[in-house]
């Protein structure tokens, strides 16, 4: 029965193929027949060998991915408008891989008995389904469809161990991706042969060889320039047309290497051979198109594409990609304050880039200088995975006159930003510590007014938002705003001592990371009882610790938990040892948290201690004396006990 | 008696179990058929105001079937030229229109005995309710459930934090991220609020992993 909902169904769908090739009223039809599911992140849609179901899916919402159990890898990524789970229905098979939402998504559910007469009827739905199994996905960037350019398919399984895989590895240093099946010719094969072959394979190029050794290359080029031209008829051979010699490589050539090369001898197939000479056997060949990929996941071409876009939505992919790079870092065992660095600077890129395209989709330019904040983790330059976000504005004192069209204009900005992280994968603060929260987008005077309020009296509440609010960091904007204001929280903190102790005993509270016996303290219930709260029981009492040392000392500027320790055991020789040890312990948990994170693509939190090994235990134990002896120095030193809070 | 219900007598007689628990809803949330809807209607005046569309979908274990919605006009002999613009809908426009009876007994066999779920769920049982007593037919007395309530039992309590004491259907569809193309349609704003409902039980879940049906119902 047609109904609004089945006619957004069809909106929807008519942009994307296959469904663009019907005509509106089959595709309204179809629509009629749709069910809508809701997943949760996380839910299988279904799994390997499981017997099929009456429909396929497209992604209206969301993204899915297909994985392998055996391979443990991501095969493909599905996102809007994608479609999955098709070719198990045609070719009556149960399903080979298994698919999962990766994150909360909406599906459409098209019954397979409904569609299938319209990919018979239709020869263009038809075709793209075909091709669409060919490559095995819709996605010209997935994996399986990259691996067509070298003419093998996703049932090669004996090529699997002999490629490097290099999607999770580090840039430079990376060893190239190539395949050891190569499409090949021999010198008398003509060039209708030679280009039905490349054109069957889906590749750009063919290696003329003789005794398994190369004597030639031929690309899509040369038969274009060559044959399609006139110059040449379509039945000479190989050796006429072929460009000889090949420059050869040894296989064991990094990324930069290989792209050196082509720009050298301006050629865009290189030729692996054993030893990197002519003389030896072909292993493989690896195209400029291989090259670029693999160069996806360098820092500075993220940032040149950040800088690139020209929608908040086009962020999304890269920060995928910014994923990739971290999980490669971790995997590489890059230290972590590196990799923290440089996933903060792309991170916070992104969000600069939101900004400025908010600031654009605004009627005006901003009525006063302003100044974006970060605050909590992604304040502390320690944010690595995708969490909350915590912001705040403060923008420049003005006139009473304009004072309200000012507050509108920064509420409005903030909005749109908030609601553009948001699209990039930043879930909003449920404690709404955003800047679109008129609580927290002020202007300079009235946010010296809130931290004196809190610095001056302060209750369990209000050391509860110096903790999150102190760690801040500038985003976007105006330098000055941001340092006038710490300037200014220093001189009241020192004019109010008594702050300190609120802050100390605030930091003494976070719960103890260990029991009687030295046995993990884990949740009692909710939905993670029996994990270990990483965040709260070893990484607060150390960032809250280290919070309260830095602001007795007033250094300003540092805000990096590990970075303030150092400082700090520069400052207190008497305790530099302890010190180093708190922003060794730091690193490591961070570390933690974030290849927790990345494994059950969450935030990290909380750890499943079942899965952790023996080594991994007794490292993240060997932090909890640390926080021990550090909460005793603070204790002592500040002497909480006085006051209660 | 049963033991189970031996012992859920002993814990009411102790006090420990204030109300008794009905078994019917002493089952997970996905095994139960919800019927999501929304009226439009002609303005706000229970006593004048009069429905022009009823919109409604049901929503099982997740999955909306489009092949079962319900979307009906109803005749109208009273007729407010204002909410015209709310709603874009004129008499004319929509060809297929009902009787009130006769779109009030699809209705009744549609939800058949499901939970009800709406966005101040009060409003529009009531302008249902009164339409029903007009045609001489008995009040629904199925269950119902409201996302406007249910949402805040998403929030954060905390002093820190000001909740609204009111959520309209745009706050939530807002907040969670779904597109209000068809605000404003019966059917449009039932679609919104059932993915609102299904984001909010996710929430939920997230605080209490073993959540029940009749947990909503507190």
């Amino acid at each position: 029965m047609k109904n609004t909902i089945s006619q957004r169904v069809a909106d929807f769908l008519k942009h994307f193929p296959p469904f663009n090739f019907l005509d509106q009223y089959d595709i309204e039809k179809l629509s009629e027949k749709v069910s809508i599911i809701y997943k949760e992140k996380g839910a299988i849609i279904f799994e390997e060998n499981e017997e099929t179901h009456d429909s396929f899916y497209v992604v209206h919402k969301g993204a899915v991915e297909l994985r392998r159990k055996s391979q443990n890898n991501i095969l493909d990524m599905c996102d809007e408008g994608d479609i999955f789970g098709l070719r198990p229905l045609i070719a009556h098979e149960n399903y080979k891989m298994e698919a999962i939402a990766h994150e909360e998504s909406i599906l459409y559910a098209i019954p397979i008995a409904i569609f299938k007469p319209y990919a018979i009827k239709n020869h263009n739905v038809g075709g793209f389904i075909i091709d669409s199994f060919a490559s095995n996905t819709q996605n010209p960037f997935s994996k399986s469809h990259s691996k067509k350019l070298y003419g093998e398919f996703l049932e090669d399984e004996n090529m699997g161990a002999d490629v490097i895989d290099t999607d999770n590895k580090i840039l430079d240093l990376q060893p190239i991706k190539y395949s050891k099946k190569i499409i090949t010719c021999s010198r008398v094969a003509t060039a209708k042969e030679i280009a039905k072959t490349m054109t069957k394979k889906n590749v750009g190029a063919m290696l003329v060889v003789e005794d398994m050794l190369p004597i030639g290359i031929i690309t899509d080029k040369d038969l274009r320039n060559k044959i399609v031209t006139g110059d040449y008829s379509i039945n000479t051979t190989a050796d006429v047309i072929m460009n000889s010699p090949v420059i050869t490589y040894s296989k064991k050539m990094t990324i930069t290497q290989a792209q050196m090369a082509m720009m050298k001898s301006n050629i865009s197939h290189l030729c692996l051979t054993k030893d990197g000479t002519p003389n030896t056997k072909v292993v493989g060949i690896l195209s400029k198109h291989d090259v670029m990929v693999a160069l996806g996941n360098n820092p500075a071409v993220l940032i040149k594409a950040l800088k690139r876009v020209k929608k908040v939505k086009e962020i999304k992919p890269i920060r995928a990609k910014i994923m990739q790079l971290l999980q490669g870092y971790l995997d590489q065992n890059i230290p972590i304050t590196l990799t923290s660095k440089i996933i903060t600077e792309l991170n916070d890129t992104c969000i600069q880039r939101v900004i400025e395209l908010s600031l654009a989709k605004m009627k005006t330019s901003p009525p006063a200088r302003f100044s974006w904040l970060a605050l909590g983790s992604q304040g502390r330059s320690e944010q690595l995975l995708h969490t909350d976000q915590d912001n705040a504005l403060i923008y420049e004192d003005v006139p009473e006159i304009i004072q309200e069209k000012t507050r509108k204009y920064f509420l409005e900005l903030a909005s749109e930003v908030n609601k553009g992280l948001f699209e990039i994968g930043y879930e909003y603060c449920p404690a709404e510590m955003m800047a679109s929260n008129p609580k927290w987008c002020l202007s300079l005077k009235q946010w010296k007014e809130l931290v004196h309020n809190w610095i001056s009296k302060p209750g369990k509440d209000e050391v509860l938002l110096s903790f999150i609010f102190f760690d801040y960091s500038l985003s976007y904007g105006d330098r000055d705003l941001a340092n006038q204001l710490s300037d200014y929280i220093f001189g009241d903190i020192d004019a109010n001592p008594i702050f300190y102790v609120h802050l100390v005993s605030g930091a003494l509270q976070s719960p103890s990371p260990t029991g009687f016996f030295r046995q993990f303290l884990v949740e009692q219930d909710g939905a993670h009882k029996d994990f270990f709260d990483i965040k709260r029981r070893a990484l607060m009492p150390l960032a809250d610790a280290a919070r309260v040392l830095i602001l007795s000392h007033s250094v300003k500027g540092i805000s990096n938990t590990p970075e303030r320790f150092e400082k700090l055991a520069e400052l207190e020789p008497q305790n530099k040892d302890l010190y180093l040890s708190c922003a060794y312990s730091y690193k490591t948990l961070l570390k933690f948290r974030t290849k927790q994170g990345l494994l059950h693509h969450d935030s990290g939190q909380f750890i499943e201690l079942e899965a952790l090994t023996k080594l991994e235990k007794v490292k993240l134990k060997a932090t909890f004396k640390t926080i021990k002896e550090l909460q005793e120095v603070i204790s002592i030193r500040f002497n909480p006990g006085k006051i209660t809070i | 008696m049963t033991l189970k219900e031996r012992i859920i007598e002993s814990l009411q007689i102790l006090g420990i179990l204030k109300e008794p628990i009905d078994e019917k809803l002493n089952r997970t949330i996905e095994s139960e058929r919800f019927v999501v809807l929304d009226t439009e209607t002609t303005g706000f005046d229970y006593n004048n105001d009069r429905i022009l569309c009823i919109g409604a979908l049901t929503l099982e274990n997740g999955v909306i079937n489009l092949e079962n919605v319900f979307e009906h006009y109803i005749d109208q002999e009273h007729f407010d030229k204002s909410s015209v613009q709310i709603h874009g809908i004129i008499r004319s426009d929509v060809l297929d229109h009902k009787s009130e009876i006769q779109v009030l007994q699809l209705f009744l066999d549609y939800i058949g005995d499901s939970i009800i779920i709406a966005h101040h769920t009060l409003f529009d049982m009531t302008m249902i309710n009164n339409a029903l007593a007009r045609n001489g037919l008995d009040k629904i007395k199925n269950r119902t459930l409201d996302t406007a309530t249910l949402y805040k039992r998403t929030l954060i309590k905390s002093n820190l934090i000001q909740h609204k004491d009111h959520y309209s259907l745009d706050d939530l569809a807002d907040k969670f991220d779904i597109a209000k193309t068809d605000r404003h349609t019966a059917v449009g704003d039932a679609y919104i609020t059932a993915i609102a409902f299904l984001k909010i039980i996710k929430k939920l879940k997230g605080k209490d992993p073993a959540i029940m049906l009749y947990h909503l119902f507190r």
